[in-house]
């Protein structure tokens, strides 16, 4: 359908909602409820203090989140250092700090 | 022998509870560290002991504290305190030279007039009789000002007071009732055989007029050892069990005791010497922004008794007001930290990329993450560093590790440890003798956590030395200015001098009701991770217009995470107090 119109996948950026696993997702969600009003501008991204070194990216994050890909979440959040740059520059409001901490709730209350 | 079975309910309420609390206290310090106990025994027999009496007679007794609240909410406490004590001291003098021995049963004092044949005189009875009387009127005064409270805590300049529980409620009810019917007891003794002076010698005669004192007397002799005895046994069951363990808190505070990371037996002791007096309402701008019920009181409380206080744990700023108000002096920040829990998890790739290379220089220049954020900040502080003509290197100026505070404000030690090992080593490569930071967090974090033994300053500091050096040429202006102390610097740090030198130097420094220690926090602080944005704003929102009634030209701060929470919510210029000074020197 989608080349149908012109468009294409990249299956890197895609979220498949019917095919990943939701429970890390959906938990979020409610653990964090400002995260989901993130647009993915990527200003945060743009400020961080982790990504001015390495590869760290909390727009990423989101969408690993959604994909439901928590060993690779893990992975990445180990960066972070909790700073509180993102939250400052955030236009929508997310609590970034706050869905950080979540996430980590998450990994080890799932043993990740 | 001087004895009659009305003594018992007393008596035996007095031994119940200082059992109780000998081997509670006993239980306690039995698990504190060995260096901890071995800090008590070498503190028992020094100065600290006799610095602790004098604390507890001016904080435990004269509640010398509580008068910065409010005169009358201090006379309230003075009146029960200072009162109480006195009338126990004056009752027992009293009863060692009637009875011309140092040893006679605690009732007999506390129940003299009951005892003592009123006709028979012996040296200074009249003046004992009128001292005791004078102390009764003086609590019993101190008693009409704790039921006004009740009615309009406005009266002794408290917006909000504590939601107590009904136990508490009830024990309350018994305290208020112990000195009124001391009263009666004694006017009705003196009233039905003499004795006394001005106050119950005279209530006594009023009551003589319509009263069958005959059978009243008695049954209030019973009915006021019978509330004393109460009051006892409910004591360590309420929080009036704050009495004795303020005590024992400030013994062991002057002995070296601190609070550490852990919620362990001192901070139970810091939890029962909470009198839940409701000070730290008012001073939490959670509550006057908000309306949220998360002050220390609170938060003690649930823990105290065992109710779901979780949600509290990350519900506070920690920007320390409510320490500073605090008449109690209890480390409330140090107490919500210890409850948060560590979720460190560390394997060797933990903040690996961090680099950990410095161009050498005597003195470094450490921004920080949230400096980086206001390039204006780092900017002023280059250009005066260059017009001192002082040689630094800008450790972080490619962008660094954060210093850690940030992770230890959210419980994660461990991880802060890590990133404090890499900024350690970056400090030690550069070969600094002195550390410069913009922000006061960090300054903070390095002063306290990185055990470094180099000079530590934030920038107020350094520019303040360099003007008061003559390295710095200022131009005065006619700019009035406002100063708020971030909670990092001021509370945080001890650091109150400096700005005020600088400002007034160089413009014209409003004085505020927010100064030194009493500062508003920006709202913006980051050991929150519970309240959201919008909450955030409204506390800004409230803060900037409370510094915005002095109407200033600018409102000057030296914290980049207040500039930016404010910049949004003040309709007065923001201005970092490295900004200022850059904008009046000389070049």
């Amino acid at each position: 359908m989608p080349t149908l119109w012109g468009y294409s996948i990249s299956a890197a950026r895609s979220i498949d909602y019917d095919k990943n696993d939701p429970l890390f997702r959906r938990w979020l969600a409610i653990a964090s409820p400002s995260s989901q009003l993130c647009i993915g501008c990527g200003g945060c991204t743009a400020a961080c203090s982790a990504g001015n070194l390495t590869e760290f990216n909390i727009r990423r994050l989101q969408m690993l989140v959604k994909r439901g890909e928590s060993r690779e979440t893990a992975e990445q959040l180990h960066k972070c250092m909790l700073c509180g740059k993102c939250l400052l520059v955030c236009p929508r409001g997310v609590d970034t700090r706050q869905m950080i901490l979540s996430m980590k709730r998450f990994l080890r209350e799932h043993d990740q | 022998m001087y004895y009659d079975p009305f003594v018992l309910p007393f008596t035996i309420g007095l031994t119940a509870l200082l059992l109780f609390l000998i081997i509670k206290y006993i239980r306690w310090i039995r698990t504190f560290r060995k260096s901890e106990r071995r800090k008590i025994r070498k503190g028992i027999f020094s100065l600290k002991t006799l610095r602790s009496i004098g604390e507890i007679f001016s904080e435990c007794l004269l509640h010398r504290k509580i008068y910065r609240t409010n005169p009358f909410l201090g006379y309230m406490h003075t009146c029960f305190g200072l009162g109480w004590f006195l009338l126990i001291v004056a009752g027992k003098t009293e009863s060692m030279v009637y009875h011309t021995s140092a040893v006679n049963p605690p009732y007999f004092a506390i129940f003299f007039r009951f005892f003592h044949p009123a006709k028979e005189t012996f040296p200074y009875s009249n003046t004992f009789a009128f001292i005791t009387d004078l102390l009764l009127l003086f609590i019993l005064s101190g008693l009409f000002l704790a039921l006004a409270k009740r009615l309009w805590s406005r009266i002794v300049g408290m917006r909000k007071t504590t939601k107590h529980r009904p136990l508490d409620l009830l024990i309350l009810t018994t305290l208020w009732l112990i000195f009124p019917l001391r009263f009666l007891a004694e006017s009705f003794t003196s009233g039905l055989r003499g004795g006394g002076s001005f106050l119950t010698n005279n209530a006594g005669e009023f009551f003589a007029r319509f009263l069958p004192l005959e059978q009243l007397t008695y049954p209030a002799w019973w009915a006021y050892s019978g509330v004393l005895g109460l009051f006892f046994i409910l004591l360590p069951f309420s929080r009036y069990m704050h009495i004795p363990t303020e005590i024992v808190y400030i013994f062991l505070k002057n002995w070296g005791i601190k609070q550490g990371t852990k919620f362990n037996a001192f901070s139970e002791i810091q939890m029962y010497a909470c009198s839940r007096c409701g000070i730290c309402i008012d001073s939490c701008q959670l509550n006057s922004s908000l309306g949220m019920d998360t002050q220390p009181v609170y938060f003690l409380k649930k823990i105290r008794h065992q109710k779901e206080y979780g949600h509290l744990i990350e519900n506070c700023l920690l920007c320390g007001r409510c320490e500073a108000s605090c008449p109690v002096g209890l480390t409330h920040n140090a107490l919500r930290l210890a409850k948060r829990p560590d979720l460190s998890r560390i394997t060797k790739n933990t903040y690996s990329y961090a680099k950990n290379a410095a161009a050498p220089a005597k003195m470094a220049y450490f921004a920080g993450c949230m400096g980086q954020l206001t390039p204006a900040v780092t900017r002023s502080m280059e250009q005066l560093f260059k017009q001192a003509g002082v040689s630094y290197t800008f450790i972080d100026k490619e962008g660094g590790v954060c210093c850690g505070r940030p992770m230890l404000l959210a419980g994660n030690r461990e991880e802060a440890a890590v990133m404090a090992e890499k900024n350690r080593a970056i400090l030690k490569a550069s070969g600094a003798e002195v550390l410069v930071t913009s922000c006061p967090i960090c300054l903070k974090m390095f002063r306290e956590e990185y055990g470094l033994q180099i000079r530590i300053v934030h920038h107020t500091e350094y520019i303040d030395e360099l003007i008061r050096e003559g390295k710095l040429k200022t131009v005065p202006s006619e700019q009035r200015t406002v100063f708020h102390n971030p909670c990092e610097l001021g509370r945080g740090s001890g650091i109150y001098q400096a700005p005020e030198n600088i400002l007034k130097s160089i413009s014209r420094k409003i004085d505020t009701a927010f100064d030194g220690k009493k500062s508003l926090c920006c709202g913006g602080s980051l050991a929150n991770t519970s309240i959201d944005g919008k909450q955030r704003n409204r506390i800004a929102g409230d803060a900037a217009k409370a510094y915005a009634a002095y109407k200033p030209d600018v409102l000057v701060t030296a914290c980049p995470l207040c500039k930016k929470t404010f910049a949004t919510a003040s309709d007065i210029p923001v201005k970092d107090i490295a900004e200022v000074v850059a904008e009046r020197c000389r070049p």
